[in-house]
């Protein structure tokens, strides 16, 4: 497996996706589709995260192979398959910026994960407050650019609590990277480094609320 | 000449030969902060030359830093384009939309020009305004957003990578309209006044693009560039790394490197030592919430472990200082350089 697992790694970093698709069918047969995820993308799309932590893998890297595993993945599970269903309430957006690769590539992992969730895209605080409302997200994934979208979570921190709503911030982007306080400052729940500390963050959580 | 009597123009010159000056250069890399000097919003201090001219002049003889800063906001090419980009009450301005919303459109796209748009006009106007009452006392530094990476704001940047690895022949067509672009924008601020052009390209970084990938595309494009801009140039990434590349970057003709905060100075001044100049490295976004102790030690660091031998000037690792950065942190860079950046170096 390890083998595998290398194979589709280096593939995914040459941005092969004839050889990486090569490989996924060699072995699809061998698997149920969550065995699948869990056993051969999670481990390969974990290097990659890593690989882009060390400084090793570029973002364009990361963002070609979580695109290419996102839409693998909903061919052997697709959205509304029963094994998607047994997750929390989720959404992802970025807050009044149109600076929108990081949100992708986290959206694309978690999904590649077996997750589900809702991509709001561009949000401004007051269209965010509704929307959490009414799709009762329990964690709401904010993704940043620039350090005023990330100045923003403050705001829409303040405005969950007027609310009184129990939703969870994860934030994440360039200014929490290069300001490691900065998202306790802002309020935020939790702070995750990359697309893949995020999976573990929400794991967290939901072990939280049990 | 004694050391002491050294211009703002004469220390950073020297400094680029690899010698000592009489201190350490320090660039501020101030845009929006000059509103705050004339109590305008951000909008309004952006509609006038003299504005920008009157914001750059007080926030030097403030901060007594050695240069000054043509740059108004991202995205300003982009209006040029026909973009557009939002202004927000005391926030900095932030780009639209993508103006390319259908890659196909990349096809019909015609020679942009410089000329043409009131707002680069009005960055001109400035520049010119300002080498009248700057002379050769301080470096006017002007700004080009690279043909490569300028995409990021015309297509999105998710569509702009796949575009790079899937639609050669898109991308080509959009580099060739960029380059073209690009070169009359830089050469225009130069004719203006400018003394040279940092070239931002952040996505040639190995942040952002595999080696092979830059070798094959930005390497390309940045020599092709500098070596038609006619004045010094300054590479920058705005905060990505450029140590896996510093043989490339070396290459392309020019004088300076913006340096990213993620990588050590004392590793990138050794890796580029007697090529080209480090300019960084201080954290922008952290020093947001500096006490000046924390600056001055921050600042003192940086000094020490690059400013030897010159080579070195010492900058903030974006390439713009963030509009939340308070006075109080930016006279405390400017005491401390002032302090400990005294050549010989105190170590």
């Amino acid at each position: 497996m390890e083998e595998i697992i290398d194979k589709l790694e280096q593939t995914l970093l040459s941005v092969n996706h004839i050889a990486s698709n090569e490989i996924l069918r060699s072995v699809e047969n061998n698997f149920s589709p969550i065995e699948l995820i869990e056993k051969l993308i999670v481990p390969a799309m974990n290097r990659i995260g890593d690989g882009w932590e060390k400084g090793t893998v570029a973002l364009s890297q990361v963002y070609m192979s979580g695109k290419f595993i996102e839409n693998w993945v909903d061919k052997i599970l697709p959205p509304g398959h029963p094994q998607r269903t047994d997750q929390p309430q989720m959404a992802i957006a970025v807050l009044e910026d149109y600076h929108m690769l990081g949100k992708r590539i986290v959206y694309s992992l978690l999904r590649a994960s077996g997750f589900e969730l809702k991509d709001y895209g561009h949000v401004t605080v007051k269209k965010v407050i509704k929307q959490i409302q009414e799709d009762k997200i329990q964690i709401l994934l904010i993704s940043t650019l620039m350090l005023h979208s990330a100045l923003k979570v403050k705001e829409l921190k303040e405005e969950i609590s007027k609310a009184g709503i129990s939703t969870k911030i994860v934030v994440g982007g360039a200014p929490f990277r290069f300001d490691e306080e900065l998202w306790q400052e802002v309020g935020a729940d939790a702070m995750a480094f990359n697309a893949n500390d995020s999976i573990k963050i929400i794991h967290k959580l939901v072990e939280g609320k049990k | 000449m004694t050391q002491a009597t050294m211009t703002s123009l004469q220390r950073v010159l020297t400094t680029l030969e690899h010698n000592e000056p009489d201190r350490v250069p320090f660039f501020l890399l101030l845009s929006m902060h000059g509103a705050k000097e004339l109590n305008l919003s951000i909008k309004e201090y952006f509609s006038k030359a003299e504005n920008v001219v009157e914001g750059q002049l007080r926030l030097r003889e403030k901060y007594k830093h050695d240069n000054i800063y043509t740059f108004f906001y991202t995205g300003i090419e982009i209006e040029a384009m026909g973009g557009s980009v939002i202004f927000s009450k005391n926030e900095p301005p932030n780009t639209g939309t993508p103006i390319i919303r259908d890659i196909n459109q990349i096809k019909n796209l015609q020679y942009i020009s410089v000329k043409n748009s009131p707002d680069l006009n009005k960055v001109l106007q400035t520049t010119e305004q300002l080498k009248i009452k700057v002379g050769d006392d301080a470096p006017i530094i002007g700004v080009v957003m690279s043909p490569f990476s300028l995409p990021v704001m015309q297509l999105g940047f998710s569509t702009y990578i796949e575009l790079m690895f899937e639609q050669a022949e898109l991308f080509n067509h959009l580099m060739k309209i960029n380059e073209a672009f690009c070169i009359d924008w830089a050469n225009a601020q130069l004719e203006a006044g400018a003394t040279a052009i940092v070239y931002f390209d952040p996505v040639s970084s190995p942040t952002i693009i595999p080696k092979e990938k830059f070798i094959e595309t930005g390497f390309e494009i940045g020599k092709r560039m500098i070596s038609k801009i006619n004045g010094p140039v300054a590479i920058h990434h705005a905060s990505g790394i450029s140590i896996p590349i510093a043989d490339e970057l070396s290459e392309m003709g020019a004088g300076i490197i913006g340096a990213s905060t993620n990588e050590d100075i004392s590793d990138l001044k050794n890796t580029f030592k007697n090529k080209l100049t480090v300019l960084g490295n201080l954290n922008a976004v952290e020093m947001r919430r500096w006490s000046p102790k924390t600056t001055e030690d921050k600042v003192k660091e940086v000094i020490q472990k690059a400013g030897k031998g010159g080579g070195f000037v010492l900058a903030d690792n974006h390439g713009e200082i963030p509009w939340q950065v308070p006075h109080e942190v930016l006279m405390a860079i400017s005491n401390a350089v002032h302090k400990w950046g005294k050549y010989p170096l105190v170590q």
